[in-house]
């Protein structure tokens, strides 16, 4: 089934001098449900005008753009929306701002919150519920932002480099996750019985809370002890099933500019050109199988060999972005 | 806590505080002990506290006190509440906010003293005409700062409680009032300062009770003993509300780092 269909979609824009500018160009593209899909590009290409226009946050020029079947007209109702910047409500508390999806919704607080403490549990926050998200290190608000998306259970999800701002290691942390959130089983997988080892944490924005690093075998996960209390104590993950019995897993699509990042989460990566009017130079299927481990993956020859096939296309596009930045092209 | 409040330098501030505050007010007293200074024209530290002291004592202050405060706390109520709708309305129509722009920048360029005297005719000589003259103040801080504000929400944040499913109604609940708080709170100090200020000057020119009226008085038969006295009232006041909206604002604002 096509959970999502994009025919012939443009948009142009109109620059402050009154010029015309035409960001994406006849884009077509369909997305099977439950598929993982990652559009790369070179920075400047129009991947976060393609998501706004699946979100139905712009709509497009010419072309159409169908939901499950159906035209989209207005916000796109079966999607949830992960955006590159901070986007959680810096005046709710982390509960709130999981539940936030449900409250809006309509559902009574209490039971929206006994949902949003599901869903912290699950993604090991429980001790932060009532912290407002300025107490929180990068990767901790990244994860509350997993679980406002998740809590409202839509069939698409749609991601614009949600990562991008975290470093290295914490970035690899929440894209096992993210896959872990997808695949349905949550955490449970990624990071059974944690054992604590006294490295310090490489999270940029560490509050002042205890924090320490724990790891079985080649998984890592920050833990965090809850900040009012004894200090010494280790917060064991609580591992949850699934709250909400999520059966069917979800449809992704994901932006980025990182081809590893794209390779190593999804199951299509599409290659966009170099702006203005980006097309799609490529699709590549990834045929690595999953459950992925990305501690692993990286330097297997599977992955190593795909990531040259789709380089040597994007590369092209990337030379041509940095000729027209070069040229104070927009 | 305290230390906290004072700064990095905690009890060193406090105490640098208390000595320079000292220092002022023994060379005054000194200076006109001396004959340097007349104190027909600028009294002296000991009288203006004895002056003080009679006034709690008689309890002929209260009166005074609780009327001002009364009005600048109208003026304050009555200036936010204006100001903030107003200032809501334009943030979210860019159409009025361009016809009424000019309007505004006029009528925050009159100077209020000037209105004073029309005050006084058209809302009589009670409390009301420095209501008036204290909404004019109020008014326009409060108004700035909720277009500000609102103006100011982030696009991102819009974006993503709309993708969660927020009408009009829950986005201007949850995003757009907070987000307008913020600067309405940060401005509060200042509000509250020129709500002080108002009720101030417009008893100065035409009352019959509050404490401009206790220092146009005493301006009246030259003793300035009565002045200072009643200007060092009016900052006591200041200082201790505006350490009472710190704290409030604290509490408002303590989702921020």
């Amino acid at each position: 089934m096509i959970a999502l269909e994009l025919d012939g979609v443009s948009r142009d824009f109109t620059t402050p001098d009154g010029r015309g500018y035409r960001a994406l160009d006849d884009i077509s593209l369909s997305v099977e449900a439950g598929s993982f899909v990652a559009v790369v590009g070179p920075s400047g290409c129009g991947k976060s005008t393609l998501l706004n226009i699946v979100a139905g946050l712009l709509t497009p020029s010419a072309g159409t753009v169908r939901v499950d079947g159906e035209p989209l007209s207005g916000l796109n109702r079966r999607a949830t929306y992960m955006f590159q910047q901070d986007a959680l409500l810096p005046w709710k508390t982390v509960r709130e701002n999981v539940a936030l999806g449900l409250t809006l919704g309509g559902v009574p607080r209490a039971d929206a919150h006994a949902r949003a403490n599901a869903w912290l549990a699950r993604v090991g926050l429980t001790p932060f519920a009532a912290h407002y998200p300025s107490q929180l290190s990068g990767g901790m608000r990244k994860r509350v932002v997993m679980a406002q998306n998740w809590i409202i259970d839509r069939g698409i999800v749609l991601m614009d480099e949600p990562f991008s701002a975290l470093d290295v290691h914490t970035r690899q942390q929440m894209e096992s996750e993210l896959l872990g959130l997808w695949e349905g089983s949550g955490l449970s997988r990624t990071l059974p019985e944690p054992r604590v080892s006294s490295r310090p944490l490489s999270e940029s924005a560490t509050p002042a809370s205890n924090q320490r690093t724990l790891e079985r075998g080649r998984e890592s996960i920050a833990v965090s002890a809850s900040a009012g209390s004894t200090g010494r104590g280790t917060q064991k993950l609580q591992l949850t099933p699934d709250p909400s019995g999520l059966s069917s897993r979800k449809t992704i699509v994901f932006v980025t500019h990182d081809l590893e990042e794209a390779i190593a989460l999804a199951d299509e990566v599409i290659v966009l050109s170099a702006g203005p009017a980006a097309r799609i130079v490529a699709r590549h299927s990834v045929s690595l199988e999953r459950p992925r481990d990305l501690m692993e993956l990286r330097t297997a020859n599977a992955f190593v060999d795909l990531y040259r096939a789709i380089w040597a296309v994007l590369r092209e596009e990337v030379i041509k972005s940095q000729r027209g930045t070069a040229h104070g092209r927009a | 806590m305290d230390a906290r409040r004072a700064g990095p330098f905690g009890p060193a501030v406090l105490f640098w505080r208390v000595a320079v505050g000292a220092s002022v007010l023994s060379l005054w007293q000194l200076l006109v002990g001396l004959k340097a200074l007349d104190p027909f024209f600028v009294s002296r530290p000991s009288a203006i506290a004895q002056r003080i002291a009679q006034w709690v004592i008689t309890g002929s202050l209260w009166g005074h006190l609780a009327v001002t405060l009364e009005e600048s706390l109208l003026g304050l109520i009555a200036g936010a509440l204006m100001g903030i709708s107003l200032g809501f309305s334009l943030g979210r129509s860019p159409m009025l906010a361009s016809i009424f722009d000019p309007y505004i920048k006029m009528l925050n360029a009159v100077p209020r003293v000037v209105l004073a005297p029309l005050f006084l005719l058209w809302f009589g000589l009670g409390i009301w005409s420095k209501v008036a003259l204290a909404v004019t103040l109020v008014f326009f801080v409060m108004f700035f700062n909720t277009y500000q504000g609102v103006r100011d929400a982030d696009r991102v944040l819009i974006d993503n409680v709309r993708m969660l499913g927020a009408t009009e109604r829950q986005l201007v609940r949850h995003v757009l009032i907070p987000s307008a708080l913020t600067w309405i709170f940060s401005s509060l100090q200042t509000s509250l300062g020129f709500a002080m200020v108002g009720a101030v000057v417009g008893e100065y020119l035409g009352s019959t009770r509050g404490l401009g009226y206790v220092i146009s008085q005493a301006e009246g038969t030259f003793d300035t003993t009565g002045v200072f006295a009643g200007m060092t009232v009016l900052a006591l006041v200041v200082v201790i509300v505006s350490a009472g909206v710190t704290r409030l604002e604290r509490w408002l604002l303590r989702w921020k780092a």
